[in-house]
């Protein structure tokens, strides 16, 4: 087996025996960005020699039998929002274009304690806005499994660079959906945990109370070692949970008897495509099968979750954005008259036009006169999404839907009209809003060969249910 | 389109998000805008009297720590990304005559 075309877990297993080296491992990945990456763009950076020289290190300390994790040695990508001492860190974002970090994002920290050999950064939305990773400044990603489509977002880099064999693991962030969409829409595994269960401690900001840092991944097995690295409590986030229960791996047993699996009539309806329907329905049988206990039922105020989490996203956004002012890092424009104009200036040409136009709605709807009918009345429908879930999971312990109500469209096609691409968030949104974790899985592809994806959807810290369901399901296609 | 606009409103928030827009970006601004505050406005179909509003999923509260210094002496690094610096400082545009 190729080492590009191995899992995580597969590539350390050959590591640890000696069949293959971590130096070898980093090769054979750059080697493979080398010949690929003209044509798809995942990568913002790509670090060859800190990989390498990484990879001769931990390699070392594999030999001395001080590293013996399940990640030791393998080669990894990040998203660009996640800070990186020492390497360049952009968001997508003219703004940041020369903006190198001092310190490393703990999630990072992580990983770099269990020998994972980072390779560089990955292309996103601009920081992370966008659901089709066209609105970075460094141009568009493309969808490996088809070159005219996009490869979604605003993880598209992370997804696309794993559907590409461009690592072995990427690590994404998802603050509506930006894991689980690409995820889809390349055909890989992406899952967004619990809020607070990953430090979002040097994750660049879009909307704090929303945002959570995850992983994509080849398959199940992979996306359960990887989070289980990932989560940590960190003092450094004071939203960050203490979980005694990370021990997600524990989780890879084929065996859903008895679970009680409930589809929402409202992921169902209109707008929804008839092959994205099919494929998610036959997947939800193929969990019957193997004893589930599957259900529909109303799960209601889909149709607030968009308008809601947009009001409070941007209001967000605008305020974790206002430190973007062309004084302690990033771009500040060449001409302009005294301190006032020199910010408005280099925002105004460090930002892109998507990041501009939620920006000024955040502003807006936290603007005196407009905070109580739009921002305080988007927190308090927020508190009846959550109260609707509460209700589901009183009589399911997995919600089941598909993640988008498409295949990924093509290049070019969904930047002209906005609210059309907010849209397509229906089904990830209310997840991020509630805190919830949500995972992807490939659940087949559409006519045009486009893969299509399957999300489940749990309670607060209910991961290793959504790991059950997902790891047995991937075991039934397996088998076809 | 219910709401609009004003050129008023478009420079009070092009002041408050300290942005300049051109001609141009402020007409697709006011337009994009009221869009948005068009389906945004469904929310107000809901009844929310007595409804907290919810910030955060968990109770969250304060976290406090003793305030103790645990990073190094990293200013270079950090001035390092600076557009202007002087004298181990950053450099703002003057802000008076």
């Amino acid at each position: 087996m190729k080492i590009t075309d191995m899992t995580a877990v597969q590539l350390s297993a050959a590591i640890k025996v000696g069949k293959a080296t971590a130096v070898e491992a980093a090769e054979a990945v750059l080697s493979q960005i080398e010949r690929e990456d003209k044509k798809y763009n995942c990568y913002v950076t790509v670090d060859r020699e800190g990989a390498l020289a990484q990879a001769k290190s931990v390699q070392e300390q594999i030999e001395a039998g001080t590293l013996t994790g399940p990640l030791a040695g393998v080669p990894v990508a990040l998203k660009d929002n996640l800070c990186t001492e020492g390497l360049l860190t952009t968001c997508s974002s003219k703004i940041l274009h020369n903006f190198v970090p001092t310190y490393t994002a703990a999630a990072v920290k992580n990983l770099k304690k269990a020998g994972a050999v980072i390779l560089g950064k990955t292309n996103m939305d601009e920081f992370a806005m966008g659901s089709t990773t066209e609105t970075s400044a460094y141009g568009p990603t493309k969808n490996p499994r088809n070159p005219e489509h996009v490869p979604g977002g605003s993880s598209g880099g992370s997804a696309a660079a794993v559907a590409a064999g461009e690592c072995i693991y990427a690590i994404g962030s998802d603050t509506g959906g930006s894991i689980r969409q690409p995820a889809s829409y390349c055909g890989v595994v992406g899952m967004k945990p619990t809020y607070g269960t990953v430090s979002r401690y040097g994750l660049i900001a879009y909307g704090s109370s929303l945002d959570q840092i995850g992983p994509l991944t080849k398959d199940v097995s992979d996306c359960a070692t990887v989070l289980e690295v990932l989560a940590s409590h960190d003092e450094k986030d004071s939203t960050s949970v203490a979980r005694d229960d990370t021990d997600f791996t524990s989780a890879l047993t084929e065996d859903v008897a008895g679970l009680r699996i409930g589809i929402p009539n409202d992921y169902l309806g209109e707008g929804l495509d008839g092959e994205v329907k099919t494929a998610v329905l036959q997947a939800a049988e193929a969990l019957e099968k193997k004893g589930a206990i599957v259900e529909r039922f109303d799960l209601s105020l889909v149709d607030y979750a968009i308008p809601a989490y947009y009001t409070i996203a941007a209001a967000e956004a605008s305020s974790n954005l206002e430190r973007f002012d062309g004084i302690k890092y990033g771009y500040r424009a060449k001409e302009y008259e005294g301190l006032h104009n020199m910010y408005k200036k280099s925002r105004s040409e460090g930002f892109g036009e998507e990041v501009k136009r939620r920006i000024m709605l955040g502003s807006f709807v936290l603007s005196s006169g407009y905070y109580d009918a739009y921002y305080l009345k988007a927190l308090k429908v927020k508190a009846l999404i959550k109260k609707a879930f509460d209700e589901a999971f009183a009589k399911y312990d997995i919600i089941l839907g598909p993640v988008a109500p498409t295949t990924a469209p093509k290049l070019g096609e969904s930047l002209t009209d906005p609210i059309q691409m907010y849209l397509g968030d229906i089904y990830t949104i209310a997840v991020n809003l509630a805190g919830l974790p949500g995972i992807s899985v490939p659940c087949g592809q559409d006519g045009k060969g486009l893969p299509i994806g399957l999300q489940m959807i749990g309670d607060c810290f209910q991961e290793k249910k959504l790991i059950r369901a997902a790891y047995t399901y991937e075991l039934c296609e397996k088998k076809f | 389109m219910a709401n609009i606009i004003s050129d008023e409103t478009i420079e009070y928030v092009g002041i408050l998000a300290k942005l300049e827009l051109s001609d141009g970006e402020r007409e697709q601004a006011k337009s994009d805008m009221g869009r948005m505050l068009d389906y945004i406005d469904k929310l107000g179909e809901l009844d929310t009297t007595d409804v907290e509003p919810m910030s955060h999923v968990f109770p969250v509260q304060n976290v406090f720590r003793e305030d103790v210094v645990t990073n190094g002496d990293d200013r270079e690094q950090l001035l390092s990304n600076a557009p202007q610096e002087k004298n181990g400082m950053f450099m703002a545009p003057k802000t008076f005559e």
